[in-house]
């Protein structure tokens, strides 16, 4: 389903369905094409809505505090932008592209959260 | 029908597409399990209680993706609404991209939720998911605000006509 969602925005829009890319491009003055990024993220933030409603027993709820998830938030925002991809531009769309940068970002964040993962469970 | 009517159409159907990608990719997100934090915590719980289920759902969707989407730029010379396809062509590895997704991991391993998630998580109304979104909004404008990218800004700072929204004009 994701792999379609995919197909279907490259095939619509020419665009790699990277979320933070997406998103970001939302918050820039320069982008002239605000208004298909937005349609694109209020979709999926449709999706939560009726999940909510339809199948709420499907959004896990949160593992970690409002504090910790404000310092998560501010990191996983910096970071994408700055390595411009998340998991779905670099990891589904680019490693499919087999795109060397890629599968380099995907290998560094997995890294990272499983060390993240690792020590948070240590200290809890 | 004049030539107005048919690109009004069309830029509505655009949106429609785009709002259906996006409503399809959250459908996939919370069917497979990825906007449960629980999961995603799972996934990189290497070292502990590690739960791979979800590397199969990023499997398939390579899998789906990377022969449709092969096909498709091979196939096509420009997509349906948009006059050239836009994919990345880079392939150097630079030191933002490793300190970048170096950042985005530890975030991730925090919170449980990437961007997608993140946006599904905020739109079912709950305050984690609402708090993590602007969170991670500021985090976005904090990166580009460093970069010195011309930022969406109220209008009234932004001086018109400037190509770097103002901030890099130096003083007369």
């Amino acid at each position: 389903m994701i792999g379609v969602a995919s197909t279907l925005l490259l095939l619509t829009h020419g665009r790699i369905a990277g979320i933070s890319g997406v998103t970001g491009g939302l918050l820039l003055r320069s982008s002239p094409d605000r208004a298909w990024r937005f349609a694109f993220v209020s979709g999926l933030a449709v999706a939560g809505v009726v999940a909510s409603i339809v199948a709420p027993s499907a959004i896990g709820g949160p593992v970690r505090s409002q504090s910790a998830l404000v310092v998560a938030g501010l990191l996983v925002g910096f970071g994408t932008r700055l390595g411009n991809g998340c998991t779905s531009g670099h990891g589904v769309c680019g490693v499919s592209r087999w795109s060397t940068r890629s599968i380099v970002a995907v290998a560094v964040f997995m890294t990272t959260g499983a060390i993240t993962v690792m020590i948070a469970g240590h200290l809890s | 029908m004049t030539a107005g009517d048919a690109s009004a159409r069309s830029r509505t159907a655009s949106l429609v597409l785009a709002g259906i990608s996006g409503a399809l990719f959250g459908a996939g997100l919370v069917i497979s399990g990825l906007v449960q934090p629980a999961r995603i915590i799972g996934l990189l719980d290497v070292f502990g209680h590690w739960d791979p289920t979800l590397v199969i759902v990023m499997a398939a969707a390579i899998a789906v993706y990377a022969p449709a989407s092969r096909r498709l730029l091979r196939r096509r010379q420009r997509p349906w609404f948009e006059v050239r396809f836009h994919v990345p062509t880079r392939r150097d590895i630079d030191a933002q991209l490793v300190i970048g997704a170096a950042i985005f991991g530890i975030g991730w391993g925090i919170g449980g939720l990437c961007p997608g998630p993140g946006i599904v998580a905020a739109g079912t109304g709950s305050t984690s998911g609402v708090t993590f979104l602007i969170a991670m909004l500021a985090g976005m404008y904090a990166q580009h605000r460093i970069a010195s990218e011309p930022l969406l800004r109220p209008r009234h700072l932004v001086p018109r006509g400037s190509p770097t929204g103002g901030e890099a004009t130096p003083v007369p």
